[in-house]
């Protein structure tokens, strides 16, 4: 179990979610002699040269072939193999997305689809390698469960369970280096269990990935002009903690859903999908990417350009909160 | 006339044919018989000699594996199955029908012998792979065997996993092409020549063998020919769709296609025609 301390979330932040994942994955393998790590060619790029040099025979690079990767994955997992396969957010959730469908979805292998540098951390590198999108995609499909991690922390907890767990899962890393932590000691992390970060009675937002840390900051802010607001960490997006959601719906004046990920089919349609069923909700703000493919920059620049960042998102709070209140 | 060899493989696909043209009869819909029939003799080949598996325990760890890439030539498949005796003519009979674990695509059912979920084209062999390599990892001694359409080898994605199973060096994996030359929308030729297939596989490291995929002695000498270290094997089974039925062999109409009263009576004639026993061919 990792140990979490203030020191140590430091560190992790530095290292980013890349070098964060290739340690978690590093210190769980120990634990596990049936895992397998594979890569489509961006075994660097994503944090596992260690893991490499240190388990040889428990890493394959299956070259620059995605679908061959989702395939071949499972088949090792149907003889009895953990695997987690590893890339960047776009090129394993959509180019091999059918394969994902019909091998994790349909024949539910246990094979954990690893998304590196999801959202839009990817920044210079562009729109062909940000994922947007790709909650959506493998939400829609049935089996799946979805989740992704808050922080550098939440990252080995994530890897930990995942690595535990028997089935398909998508874990979908968002944030780069220096991405601020939201844990800085040990706590319970279970997925498909929202954990309640702070409470509140006019605001309650919900949250997922680097938005978790963003949304607490918006709270800070929100609670000096004495608007109660309450933060949840919905690390895992699918299955959605509906029990959770409950607890919220009949004392917030305002519910928001924050995510590094476009505004439709994410977390936020999720919530959206839930609470629609029920009479008398409060209306949701739903934050998120634009539906776009627009110009792009680094990475704080391109948070604070599309409002996810703290300050920013308590703006946005503010100015429906007037209008509902 | 042609000796028969292997007569128990000629009489075993024989009994396949008269079941898939039964179950398509029965079930009033349209079945995919072309390339059903196209396959017979090589699923024949298999399931009466080559795979090694355990009726009483379908989820033996020391069974062969075989996988159907192409998902559609259930027909050729479940036939097999209750030929050999894996799966029972209750189960067999209940095809297409609703509930059915036995539809158009091959679903997952370990309990029925069948390793994965199958329909769309081009993922078969790269599970096939996985599995394969898994086999190597643990050192255990099975054979992991998987039939592709020439159709879907269309899809790139077949060619990441004959590239990889080349790369992986897994000789303890024989891939069986059903090379009819028809794909759903006409002459393959025509749509996507694939040309010479057994060389492709070749150029990629690949033990291959070009054959007749009817003739059950071909079949015979391919799969069980010594391994050659460090690659896999394919078997280019250069067949005709609707193998059997004069009036369904190389005509696409019966790629997926009704059977009327008339035409299965016609059809169930013929394929009873066909000589099985040593004796009766050599007369």
């Amino acid at each position: 179990m990792v140990d979490i301390t203030p020191s140590n979330a430091r560190q992790w932040s530095r290292l980013g979610s890349r070098g964060v994942f290739g340690q978690a994955i590093l210190a769980v393998a120990e634990n596990y002699p049936q895992m397998m790590v594979m890569s489509a060619d961006l075994g660097n790029s994503s944090g596992l040269d260690r893991f490499k040099k240190t388990y040889p025979d428990q890493f394959l690079n299956i070259g620059i072939a995605e679908q061959n990767m989702i395939g071949v994955a499972s088949g090792l997992a149907k003889e009895g193999y953990n695997v987690f396969v590893t890339s960047f957010a776009p090129f394993i959730s959509m180019r091999a997305a059918e394969q994902i469908r019909m091998n994790l979805g349909y024949m539910e292998m246990n094979v954990k689809a690893v998304a590196i540098g999801s959202g839009i951390s990817m920044a210079f590198l562009g729109n062909s390698h940000y994922g947007i999108e790709d909650a959506a995609v493998m939400r829609a499909i049935p089996n799946m469960t979805v989740v992704s991690p808050a922080d550098c922390a939440e990252i080995f907890k994530v890897v930990e369970a995942a690595a535990e767990f028997k089935g398909p899962m998508y874990i979908r890393l968002t944030g780069a280096v220096n991405n601020p932590p939201v844990y800085t000691e040990n706590y319970d992390f279970e997925i498909g269990k929202a954990i309640a970060l702070k409470e509140g009675s006019d605001v309650n937002i919900i949250a997922c990935g680097t938005m978790v840390y963003e949304s607490l900051e918006a709270a800070k802010i929100l609670e000096e002009q004495g608007i109660s607001v309450g933060v949840i960490n919905m690390h895992t997006i699918k299955p959605l903690d509906t029990e959770a959601i409950n607890k919220l719906i009949g004392k917030s004046k305002l519910l928001v859903t924050v995510e590094e990920h476009s505004v439709i089919g994410g977390l936020g349609s999720a919530v959206a999908e839930y609470i629609c069923q029920f009479k008398d909700t409060p209306p949701q703000l739903r934050l998120g990417l634009p539906d776009a493919f627009g110009k792009t920059g680094d990475y704080r620049y391109l948070l604070e350009k599309y409002d996810l960042v703290g300050p920013k998102i308590a703006n946005s709070i503010q100015g429906l909160l007037r209008e509902v209140s | 006339m042609e000796k028969i060899t292997y007569p128990e493989i000629v009489d075993m696909a024989k009994v396949m044919r008269l079941k898939m043209l039964e179950i398509s009869y029965n079930c009033t819909l349209s079945t995919h018989l072309g390339g059903g029939l196209s396959m017979t003799e090589m699923m024949a080949t298999l399931y009466a000699r080559v795979l090694r598996f355990d009726k009483k325990d379908p989820r033996w760890e020391g069974r062969d594996r075989f996988i159907l890439s192409k998902g559609h030539g259930v027909l050729g498949y479940f036939s097999a199955l209750v030929a050999a005796g894996v799966i029972s003519e209750e189960v067999y009979n209940t095809f297409q029908t609703n509930e059915s674990d036995l539809i158009a695509h091959p679903v997952m059912n370990l309990d029925l012998s069948i390793e994965s979920s199958n329909g769309s084209l081009g993922q078969g062999l790269s599970m096939a792979v996985g599995i394969a390599l898994a086999a190597k990892k643990k050192n255990a001694p099975f054979t992991t065997y998987v039939l592709l359409g020439d159709g879907e080898c269309n899809e790139g994605s077949v060619w990441e996993a004959v590239m990889s199973a080349g790369q992986l060096r897994l000789d303890n994996l024989v891939a069986m092409v059903d090379y009819n030359k028809l794909q759903s929308d006409g002459a393959a030729g025509q749509i996507m020549d694939l040309g010479d297939l057994a060389n492709k596989f070749r150029a990629f490291g690949w033990d291959a063998y070009d054959i007749d995929g009817h003739q059950i002695d071909q079949l015979v000498n391919a799969i069980e020919a010594p391994e050659v270290e460090g690659k896999p094997r394919v078997i280019v089974a250069n067949t005709v769709k609707g193998k059997g039925v004069s009036f369904m062999e190389n005509n696409n109409e019966w790629h997926h296609n009704r059977l009327t009263k008339a035409n299965f009576d016609l059809a169930i004639a013929e394929v009873n025609l066909v000589a099985t026993n040593p004796g009766e061919a050599n007369g």
